[in-house]
This record gives C-alpha cells, structure tokens and sequence, in this order.
C-alpha cells in the first residue's frame, strides 16, 4: 500500500516546495510593493540574478565558463541575497528620487537585460545551455526522491518561515510604521523628519535580496537553471499572486502564491493530458491570457485582494 | 565599422520613433507608462496580415509587389485599415480598463493594469497565429547602391520616407490644430483646460487613436523589413520607453530625436558586439539619461 502513496507525496512535496520557493518571492515583492508602493516590473530579473549568482559560486569548476569555486551551498544563498539585493539599490539609487513609473520602466529594463545576460555571455552564464550540476542539499537522499522532495520541503518551510515571522516584526517596527507612512502620506512623513527616497531604497534592496534568495532556492532545488526559465511570464505570475492574495498582507501573499501556483499547475496538467501535442503551444497561450484578465479584473473589481492589508492602528488603542 | 550602419540605424530609429510618439503623449496626457503599447504594434502588423490576404484573396494580383518594392498594394491597403483597427483596439482598452482606474486610483495601479492587458493582448497574438515568424512577402529584396557607399533595399528607402512623412504629419497636427492645442493643455492641466472649454474625453480618446494607428504603422513597417512575430512588440517596448524618456516625456520632436538616437546607437551595437546584444543600449542610454538629465533631451524641470 505504501507504493502507492509515494507517487502523490512525491509529487505533492515537489509542488510544495516550488509554490514555497514563489511564496518567497511573492513576500519581496510584497515589501516592495504592499508596503512601500513600489512598481517591480523585473521581478524576474532579480529572481535570475539571484539563481546565477549562487549556481557560478557553488557549482563545481566547469570548462569554458567562470566561476565553479564548488563553495558550500548555504553561501550560495548568501551571495544570491547580496548580489540581488545590489543590483536592486543600484536601480533604486537611480530611479527613486524621480517618478514612480521610472523604477517601473528600469526594473522592466533590467530583467531584459539579465535575460540577454544569461543567454549571450556564455563564459559566465552558460548561455542558453545553462548551468548544470548546481549541489542539491539532501543530494545523498536523491535515490529516494520521495524522502528528498520531503527533506527539501521541510528546509524550504523553515526558511518561509523564517522569513514571514522577520517580516512581520519588521512591518510593525518603527521601520515599517515609517514605509506606510511614506506610502501614504509622504509630505506629512517628511514633515516628520523621514527621508523618504532612503527608506524606499532600503525597502527596495531587501525586497530583491529576497526574490534573489527565492531564486538561488530554486535553483538548488531543480540542480539545473537555463535562461529560458526565467521569462516575463514569471513576473506575471509573481504579480497575480501577490494581487490574488492581497498585497500589503504576508500572509496573503504566501496564500496568493499557493493559489496562482496550484490554478496554474492544474491548468498545466490538464493541457498536458487532455489536449492534443498539436494544440499545446496555443493551449499555454490560453492560460497566459487567462492569468491576464485574473490580474487586471482584481485590480479592478477588487484591488484589496481576497485578504487585504490588515488596518495597523495603535495596540494602545481599545479594539472596538 | 561601415557607414552602412547609418542606414540600418535611421531604419530602426524611425520604427521606435513611431511607436515612441505614442509611449510619449499617452504619458504626458493620461500620466502612466503604458507598457502594453508594444502589444499595439504586434496587433498593427497581424491585423495588416490578415486584411491583406483578405484583399489579395479578392483582388487577383494585388499581392505583387510594386515596381522594385516587395510591398503589395494589398499590404498598403490593409496597412490603413489595420491603423483604424488598432486604433480601435487602444479606445476599447482605454474604455474597458484604464478609464475605470483614471482619478480613483493611483497612478501606477494603472500601469501595472497595462501590464496585465500587454501579457493578454501578446498571448492572445500568440493564440491565434502561433509563435512562427509570419511574413508580407517571400521576395528576396537586393540592396542596391545608393550613393555615399550606403546600400539600402528599395523597401527600406520607401518606408524611411513614409515614416518622414508621418512623422511631419504629427508635427503638424500637434503644433498647428486646435486638437493638437488641446491635447498640450491636457497635458498642461486637465483641469484647467476643462475649464477653458476642452473636451478631456474627446482630448484622451484622440491620444489613444493617433498613438494606436502610429504603433500599426510601425508593426507594418518591422513587419515589412524583418518578420512578424507576437513579441515583435514586447522586444521593443525597451528602446520605446528609452527614446520617450531621452528625448523628454511629453514632447514627439524630441522622442522621434531620442529614437533616431538609439536606432543608430543599436545599430553601432550590432556592429561591434553582435546582434544579441541589441537590446542592451536602450538600457544603457535609459541609466544615462535618468542618472543625467532625468528630464531629457527637450524636457523642462518638473
């Protein structure tokens, strides 16, 4: 009997850990932009940075290509974090002291930018080969890919937990209570003394130092990155479910990106068993479009998504 | 480095020039970076497609190329038509999404609705016509000597002067009509300008229209001279927005200057690092410029 509940563990930790390795990024771009308002159109840009940056560091040395140094994989994830978290206070450094859409339009550009990367400067990035052999923690656990889906899940738990319960605190520290402030009221903020382009640039680099962690995760996980993962139909995705969830709200974005994630895993098996080979390039196409319309019918119909921002009043004052 | 890239370069400049008018005025009129304007430009090249294999399928013969161009009088027929379609795909995007956004809620709640509508419109594209590159024409065009050591195919010579010649049009339009006087007070201040007797809405679906038919001629026109594919758009949304930017938000002068600018700078990218790395100079001139001149080339301080 055991047989046969291996195939759906296996398969329902492997779906667990990817919609965990989105939830994560869905909590960056929630504090870039459910706290503080900001517009990542690249989410996917930092998200690849992140995955490159770990894969060039810890993979072991390989010909005709950089890096290799075969380091431990827990610093991967470190260096993913700094180097996202960069290249994120670089784009900030130069867009947020001007209009909103500015950061919008640059993030746009630097996801374009990491894909020409990735797929052109093959000594770095292996082009559109990719790079393989990215260390697997549990790797010893492989021949047993049930225990090894579960191993990981459990590691990936701990780190979306970790991450929520910091991120909680944060936004009720007198750090988050400013980024509201600003958000809301940006002239009453400045007014009391907040400089407000240093705590968007602050907000801004930790939000991609997440979605970088987010993807070096992910690329520990799978063991193999490509350029082609890493297209705009990612940061589409990443998008829907923080609206889905509802955006300003940690919690809602984890939800979110379960949701999104299992809508858009179902939607892919029953393409893959139902529709004809012949028919599956048109029938993806269908589910871009699908997620689409999800996206822009929320921010019209219901732009607090399903849970919202939770109102933050004082605790002094009587909860009525 | 051959002088040949000065005509590739005025080539490519004129096509983002055409769809930049549009990023430009939407912009300056409505306030948001409209990112599914790339969407208008792929929908302006298929629309042409299948009007002109309507046409041809009608007329016997208007499929043949005229004189030395590979361009059929069907492609030129259905070219105007495709204008007015996409022009009406803009006003019915205006009217189903972003007007319910306009004034209730923020500004960049806007932009991202135009993100959702760009990844809709791409993969509806992608729906009915598939990612296979379509084409006008199989003609092989010859490029043929055209003085000064340039070559250039008679199809790029006629489109160099057509996109000229749209681009004096709009010139005109929006300096000397009174239509162009209102959509610069819009632009100024709606509110005032409402005040002063201007139809905003009549000024806004007026923007739509002209930005929509620009972006058709220049999908028509990328059509014509690569091929057509449902990103064809999506790829140059990137120079769009960094010819806006450099030439100054609000002003078609000087974003049709920003796109010849970063038509001839891809074009010198081509030559000394390859194709592949096209892309990478409108980033790079949109980092300059924001870091620079935030304001562009014919911006004024805000």
């Amino acid at each position: 009997m055991t047989f046969d509940l291996i195939g759906p563990i296996a398969y329902a930790s492997f779906f667990l850990v990817l919609a965990l390795v989105n939830a994560l990024v869905c909590l960056g771009l929630n504090v870039q932009w459910g706290q503080t308002g900001l517009f990542n159109v690249g989410v996917v840009g930092f998200v690849a940075i992140g995955a490159y940056a770990s894969a060039l560091l810890t993979t072991p040395p390989s010909q005709g290509r950089l890096g290799g140094f075969a380091l431990p994989i827990l610093v991967g994830w470190l260096a993913a974090m700094v180097a996202s978290g960069a290249v994120s206070a670089f784009v900030g450094a130069v867009t947020l002291r001007l209009r909103a859409d500015y950061l919008a339009i640059t993030t746009f550009g630097v996801a374009v930018v990491v894909q020409l990367v990735a797929l052109n400067a093959q000594g770095l990035t292996g082009g559109a080969f990719g790079v393989a052999f990215i260390p697997r923690p549990f790797d010893s656990l492989a021949s047993t890919p049930a225990l090894y889906d579960l191993a990981n899940l459990a590691l990936i738990a701990i780190v979306v937990v970790v991450v929520y319960v910091a991120l909680e605190r944060l936004a009720r520290s007198p750090w988050g209570r400013v980024l509201r402030a600003i958000r809301e009221d940006e002239r009453a903020a400045m007014a009391l003394g907040k400089n407000p382009v240093r705590y968007r640039l602050q907000a801004f680099a930790l939000g991609g130092a997440l979605m970088g962690l987010a993807g070096a995760i992910g690329a520990h996980f799978i063991g193999f990155i490509a350029p082609e993962n890493y297209t705009s139909s990612l940061t589409f995705q990443v998008w829907a479910m923080l609206i889905v969830g509802g955006s300003g709200n940690n919690l809602g974005a984890i939800i979110g990106a379960g949701l999104v994630w299992a809508l858009w895993s179902a939607s892919g098996l029953i393409i893959a068993d139902l529709v004809p080979a012949s028919f599956e390039a048109r029938a993806a196409a269908l589910r871009i479009i699908a997620i689409g319309v999800l996206l822009a019918t929320m921010i019209v119909v219901r732009p607090r998504g399903l849970i919202g921002e939770k109102a933050m009043v004082s605790r002094h004052l009587d909860k009525e | 480095m051959t002088p040949q890239v000065l005509v590739d370069g005025l080539m490519s400049g004129a096509l983002i020039g055409l769809g930049a008018i549009g990023v430009t005025l939407t912009y300056s009129i409505l306030g948001f970076a409209n990112f599914a304007h790339g969407e208008f430009i792929s929908f302006g090249a298929y629309a042409t497609l299948l009007v002109a294999s309507g046409i041809s399928a009608l007329i016997v013969g208007s499929d043949q190329g005229i004189g030395a161009l590979s361009i059929s009088p069907a492609v030129i027929g259905a070219s105007f038509i495709a204008m007015a379609l996409t022009a009406g795909l803009a006003l019915a995007l205006d009217k189903i999404l972003f007007s319910r956004l306009r004034g209730k809620s923020a500004a960049i709640s806007i932009v991202m609705a135009s993100f959702g509508a760009s990844m809709a419109i791409r993969a509806s594209l992608e729906f009915a016509f598939t990612s296979r590159p379509a084409y006008f024409s199989r003609d092989l065009e010859i490029a043929r000597p055209i003085g000064f050591s340039l070559r250039a195919t008679p199809d790029q010579i006629a489109l160099l002067a057509v996109a000229a010649a749209l681009l004096i049009g709009v010139h005109l339009l929006l300096t000397r009509t009174q239509i162009g006087r209102a959509m610069r007070a819009v632009s100024e201040n709606p509110a005032l300008a409402r005040v002063a007797g201007v139809d905003v809405d009549a000024t806004i679906r007026f923007v739509w229209a002209i930005g929509g038919a620009l972006a058709s001629a220049s999908g028509v026109m990328l059509g014509l001279l690569v091929q057509i594919r449902p990103f064809m758009g999506f790829d140059l949304l990137l120079p769009l927005f960094a010819a806006a930017i450099l030439g100054g938000i609000g002003s078609a002068p000087g974003a049709f200057a920003g796109a010849l600018i970063i038509g001839l700078g891809e074009a010198i990218t081509v030559q000394l690092a390859g194709s592949e790395w096209r892309a990478a100079f409108a980033f790079l001139v949109l980092i300059v410029v924001l870091v620079v001149r935030p304001t562009g080339l014919a911006g004024r301080p805000t």
